[in-house]
């Protein structure tokens, strides 16, 4: 039983990676927002046995909030925004998708350099998920600074706080997961709320609601 | 003793050489075939000696020391295990090609400045493998780089070729100063240059760690390591074709014999950080090489960049013998070295295999560009089916022997994950997943070689007016192919045979392979891989004759002959067919932006313009670029600075002779 | 005696084999035109067609070589061999220590490399295409099978495909570098079975002609053989996946007959699986434009390079 909770908790993180990879690969921006949504299941199935495994109700909590809030609430929203908005739906990406990957492996070898050898003294599984969740963390930034688009940069910026909550949950122990990914959810979405207030700003001019009111339709 | 019945013969070769002047000087007609005919049965009889000392033991090995050259040193010879499995690869080499050139050489038009080199080169190249002292070693790389690079001047109206001659002599030397460098190092302040004194010398670590350094640029330049491979696509093409075939297939695996020679047996104990760096040179060889092949248009450049690639290969299987080595994992040492050292022997007799065939072409088309060929294989079948031979050879394929020296190396891989270096944990799979991708891009590159010369349909008259060439080019490739199909087949004797030389280089040895009852080869031990080529081969036969018979009594045999599907639109004009450029397209697309910074622009008339619309191509060869021409910028900037030198007043000289007279005169006072 | 039942499991594994494949073809054609709301051809449809085509004469263009008329021959026979290594009911073969899975690739290696020639054979521009696209995919598929390679061999400790079957059997674990190859290995499969989202194996349309343009000339018995060569490949690799992947059920070295029963009764059960999972992918997807499938299998390549490279890492990924 040991050993499977070890490579289910190994499994989940690798599946992290994986669907890291996946947004990576991504060219359109709504199979970018369905990727990032999956990218959430997996973190709150992985918090969800953490939290089984070390008997840590509260981090029950926090996987029903990755789920709730970046698996359902965001991605919708986003893609709501995306639709009425009328953003550019192609993902423009800096050097090709074949070199970001390779660049992706190299930051996976990166990570395990870094973590296997460092945290020598750890337990010697939570070395290897925070291994992984480095991995995922470097990805994330990887996405924001291939990516000419200021939606997926802001997914790339909400996968490396899934990075941060998986190396968090896995540490035993951690206090304040919950209100600290609370508190990064709404930074989250204070970013985007900003986001959408400069494209208003750049395509109306103006943010005063005032003035917006008047290009409503159907107002007389 | 073998050495000395080694020792005549290459003087032997070498008294070929001086006579052979003379006989074209006469215009004698039978001056080719003897040439050629000496130089083959000389060549023979050292193949023989090297396979006595191989096979034979101890009582067949021995050294010479004769008093001519430098006083003091003398000139050292020996025939110890690893030179022996040398030669016996230089001069099979030799022997097939000699056997060919008896028929290609009779299409020569100068005969004078190709038969006289030929000898000396075989000459040059036998004494390299045979020398046991720093001196003659570097005298005998000399005489090999002249004789070959006089050959590759043979047909000097040509421009290219002149280039490629000035190039070839450039690297040449750089590749030689470096070898002496090394030597001179390793012979230490003492100055002793005997193999024997040097092996037992005391190595301080960071010395051998330069001699390395020194040898892949040495011996890794004539061997065609990127970045030092440029030469080899210019020279290898210029020369004719049975010299070609011996500078990749032979002459490289000499600069390889050097590298071993002094990295794995002179050089003392090897650091790790070793590996790393012929591990990384090795895998850029391999998988640069083949992108450059898969895009060229010039057969026998295409086969040059292969030889690149193949020669990467060798070193990344030298790189994992390091590693092991210096870990002291000495059976997956021995596995590596034997992996690569089999891989320099089946290179050696593929590519000249393909060389041949390449030079059949040429003499029966006066072709070498494939974009003018197609359908040769109605015209010159047996060509077509040898050269067949060697492309599935050259891919991988099973039963062939190109497949078992690949498949050795990756065993070999999957031995790694128990190094305990973290460079190297991830070097290892990174060079193997190059490995895998250099093995799969020479096999489209090849698919295209083979498709684009030999089927399809003639795209111009000199393709559709072929004849088929000479027995003797024929019966020299049907030898290679059988010894590839041997090799192929049954690897085992060939492994035991190269076990001595495993033994001498990391003191340990694979298993013996066994002869019954499987007939396979064994890499580390039964329960973990095996393979046995002759059972592939006999199900891959039989189920093809089955399949036939069956088919055959059973269906229906009947064929008719009709044109072929033209989607009703009746097309003559065999521009319509795929081409060697449009066959290289996608690889190029997806490949050549990160290898080549490949640029694709299009400029389109309007509509009713009657201008053309014109596509422009750019590939960009990185390394000459980066390394070259900013070497050759600085070298010209310097001589236009220094030309001021040659236009001063006789007063200026006056002055620098007395300056340079002074200065002399102070240090004389400032050190006595 | 143990030697003779050896080669006689050996001899019905390869005769299963053959005469399983066209039934696998059937069965995903018809659960593929079930799932589009179409009556679709019967199961048995493909034997059919194959005794139809082998009784045909053979047209030959006027320019076709012997390499034409051999090749199909070769490639069924590379094909075959190397369906009949891929343990399928019963974990030990007698002949698994002849080929690894290297060899067992480089043979699927040499079949392509004889389809791509005979697609050039005859001259002509849709032979071209299929045969620059089929070495172009290749380029991508074969590292990464052979990446796919090392993480399984790092995992069970030997290349041969027996004694994996047997560790797998033996020790069934979820394990990251696994997944990840379990992934690769089916993008590979949907790739060099030339199925959606590569290729289209249901039309001859240029836009999604790879293996189609290759054996366009190709007619009568030639066809006949190459078609069952197909068919045998899709065997082979959803027999690899089950071997690898889902393993239970295989009879093991000393189990009696009614073990090789169990183990055909689940073998037979994991193709009809296989293929539905895979007929339902293919519905599920569109096909990729071209040049989108070298990053899809980059993709796989990437994957299995990441496998190894955590085996290599950690014994415990």
């Amino acid at each position: 039983m040991e050993r499977f909770s070890l490579d289910a908790a190994h499994l989940l993180a690798g599946g992290m990676v994986l669907v890291s990879f996946m947004m990576l690969y991504q060219n359109r921006i709504l199979g970018l927002l369905n990727v990032f949504a999956a990218h959430a299941v997996v973190l709150s199935l992985s918090v969800a046995w953490q939290a089984y495994v070390q008997s840590a109700p509260h981090l029950f909590v926090t996987a029903a909030i990755a789920l709730i809030l970046k698996a359902i609430i965001i991605p919708v929203a986003l893609h709501h925004m995306v639709l009425r908005l009328g953003v550019h739906r192609d993902i423009e990406t800096v050097g090709g998708i074949g070199p970001t990957m390779l660049m992706g492996i190299g930051l996976v070898a990166l990570s395990m350099v870094v973590m296997l050898p460092a945290a020598a003294e750890a337990d010697p599984i939570a070395r290897e998920d925070l291994a992984l969740a480095l991995s995922v963390i470097l990805l994330g930034l990887l996405i924001m600074v291939t990516r000419q688009n200021a939606i997926s940069q802001i997914v790339g910026f909400m996968s490396l706080e899934n990075g941060l909550v998986l190396a968090a949950t896995g540490a035993r122990g951690m206090p304040l997961v919950v209100e600290i990914s609370v508190a990064f959810s709404v930074l989250v979405a204070f970013i985007v709320i900003g986001v959408f207030l400069f494209r208003i700003r750049e395509r109306f001019d103006t943010i005063d609601t005032q003035a917006l009111d008047d290009f409503r339709e159907g107002r007389e | 003793m073998p050495i000395v019945a080694a020792l005549l013969s290459v003087a032997g070769l070498a008294g070929v050489a001086v006579v052979a002047p003379i006989l074209t000087a006469r215009r004698v007609a039978w001056a080719t075939p003897v040439v050629y005919g000496a130089s083959f049965v000389l060549a023979a009889v050292l193949l023989i000696c090297g396979l006595l000392a191989l096979l034979g033991g101890s009582a067949f090995q021995g050294t010479v020391h004769l008093p001519v050259g430098l006083p003091w040193i003398g000139a050292h010879f020996a025939l110890d295990p690893l030179s022996a499995a040398f030669l016996v690869i230089v001069d099979f080499g030799a022997v097939v090609a000699s056997f060919y050139a008896i028929g290609y050489g009779a299409h020569e038009e100068e005969p004078g400045r190709v038969l006289p080199f030929y000898p000396a080169f075989l000459a040059g190249m036998n004494l390299v493998v045979l020398s046991a002292d720093a001196f003659s070693f570097l005298v005998a790389w000399e005489f090999m780089s002249l004789s070959s690079w006089a050959l590759v001047m043979a047909h000097h109206h040509d421009e290219e070729n002149r280039r490629a001659g000035y190039v070839y002599l450039l690297m040449a030397s750089f590749g030689t100063l470096m070898l002496l460098l090394g030597f001179g190092l390793l012979a230490g302040p003492d100055g002793d240059y005997a193999f024997s004194a040097i092996r037992t010398a005391e190595h301080v670590p960071w010395l051998s760690g330069l001699v390395l350094v020194l040898m892949l640029l040495g011996a890794g330049s004539k061997a065609g390591l990127v970045p030092l491979h440029v030469w080899l696509p210019l020279a290898h093409p210029a020369a004719p074709s049975h010299v070609s075939a011996l500078m990749s297939g032979v002459m490289t695996k000499v600069a390889v014999y050097g590298f071993i020679r002094v990295v794995f047996d002179l050089a003392g104990e090897p650091a790790w950080w070793w590996a790393v760096l012929v591990l990384i040179l090795g895998a850029g060889s391999a998988v640069l090489g083949v992108l450059h092949a898969v895009l060229q248009r010039d057969l026998k450049r295409l086969l040059a960049y292969s030889t690149v690639e193949n020669i990467g290969i060798v070193f990344i299987g030298l790189g994992l013998g390091l590693a092991f080595k210096t870990n002291g994992m000495a059976g997956a040492a021995a596995l590596a070295v034997t992996a690569s050292i089999f891989h320099a022997f089946n290179h050696s007799l593929f590519k000249s295999l393909l060389f041949f065939g390449a030079g059949n072409v040429l003499t029966g088309t006066g072709e070498r560009d494939i974009e003018k060929l197609g359908g040769l294989v109605h015209r010159m079948p047996e060509t077509a089916y040898l050269f067949l031979g060697g492309c599935l050879a050259i891919s991988a394929l099973p039963p062939l022997n190109g497949f078992v020296s690949e498949w050795l190396i990756l065993q070999a891989i999957l031995l790694s994950p128990d190094l305990p270096q973290w460079a190297l944990r991830f070097l290892v799979p990174a060079s193997g997943a190059m490995l895998a991708l250099a093995a799969a891009l020479a096999a489209a590159c090849f698919v295209r070689a083979f498709g684009i010369t030999f089927l399809s349909r003639p795209r111009s008259p000199a393709a559709e007016t072929a004849h088929e060439v000479s027995r003797w080019q024929i019966r020299a490739m049907y030898a290679l192919l059988a010894v590839c199909l041997i090799a192929g087949i049954f690897p085992g004797p060939f492994l035991d045979a190269l076990s001595p030389v495993s033994q001498m280089l990391v003191a340990g040895a694979m298993p013996k392979q066994p002869i019954l009852p499987h007939l396979s080869i064994i890499p580390i031990s039964e329960s973990r891989s095996s393979y046995s080529g002759f059972l592939v081969f006999f199900f891959i036969m039989m189920a093809s004759w089955a399949a036939i018979r069956v088919i055959h009594n059973f269906a229906s045999r009947a064929v008719r002959r009709a044109p072929p599907w033209d989607c009703g639109f009746p097309d003559a004009s065999p521009v319509t067919q795929y081409t060697a450029n449009s066959f290289a397209q996608p690889i190029r697309r997806v490949f050549g932006p990160i290898a080549f910074r490949a640029k694709i622009s299009q400029t389109m008339p309007q509509p009713g313009d009657m201008a053309p619309a014109r596509l422009t191509l750019s590939l960009r060869d990185l390394i000459w670029e980066f390394i070259y021409a900013p070497i050759e910028g600085a070298v010209l900037y310097a001589a236009e600075r220094l030309n001021i030198l040659q236009f001063l007043t006789i007063r200026s000289y006056l002055s620098l002779v007395f300056a340079a007279l002074v200065l002399l005169l102070v240090l004389v006072a400032t050190w006595a | 005696m143990g030697l003779i039942l050896a080669i006689l499991i050996q001899g019905i594994q390869m005769v299963l084999v053959l005469a399983l494949a066209p039934g696998l073809i059937g069965f995903t054609r018809k659960v593929k035109a079930r799932l589009l709301r179409r009556q679709g051809p019967s199961v048995v449809q493909p034997y059919r067609d194959l005794l139809r085509l082998v009784r045909k004469e053979a047209v030959l263009a006027d320019n076709a070589s012997w390499l034409f008329r051999n090749a199909p021959y070769l490639i069924f026979a590379t094909t075959w061999v190397a369906a009949a290594l891929v343990p399928t009911f019963a974990a030990g073969l007698h002949f698994s220590w002849a080929a690894d899975l290297i060899a067992i690739t480089a043979l699927l290696g040499s079949a392509r490399f004889f389809l791509a020639l005979a697609g050039m054979d005859i001259g002509t521009a849709f032979g071209g295409i299929g045969s620059s696209r089929e070495m172009l995919f290749a380029t991508l598929a074969e590292p990464a099978m052979i990446m796919i390679v090392f993480t399984v061999a790092l995992v069970a400790g030997s290349t041969q495909l027996s004694t994996v079957a047997e560790f797998m059997v033996d020790h069934s674990t979820l394990r990251v570098s696994l997944g990840l190859a379990l992934i690769g290995l089916i993008i590979v499969a949907l790739t060099e079975n030339a199925r959606v989202p590569v290729d289209n194996p249901a039309t001859h349309l240029e836009l999604t002609m790879v293996h189609e343009a290759m054996i366009l000339e190709y007619s009568g018995r030639h066809l006949a053989v190459i078609e069952l060569a197909a068919a045998l490949k899709l065997l082979l690799y959803i027999s690899l996946i089950a071997c690898i992947f889902a393993p239970w059920g295989m009879a093991r070295q000393d189990d009696g007959v009614l073990g090789m029963l169990v183990g055909v009764v689940t073998w037979v059960g994991k193709l009809a699986i296989g293929g539905f999972l895979m007929v339902l992918f293919e519905t599920a997807i569109a096909k990729m434009r071209v040049f989108r499938v070298p990053e899809f299998v980059g993709g796989a390549l990437m994957l299995g390079f990441l496998g190894t490279l955590l085996l290599f890492v950690s014994r415990s990924f």
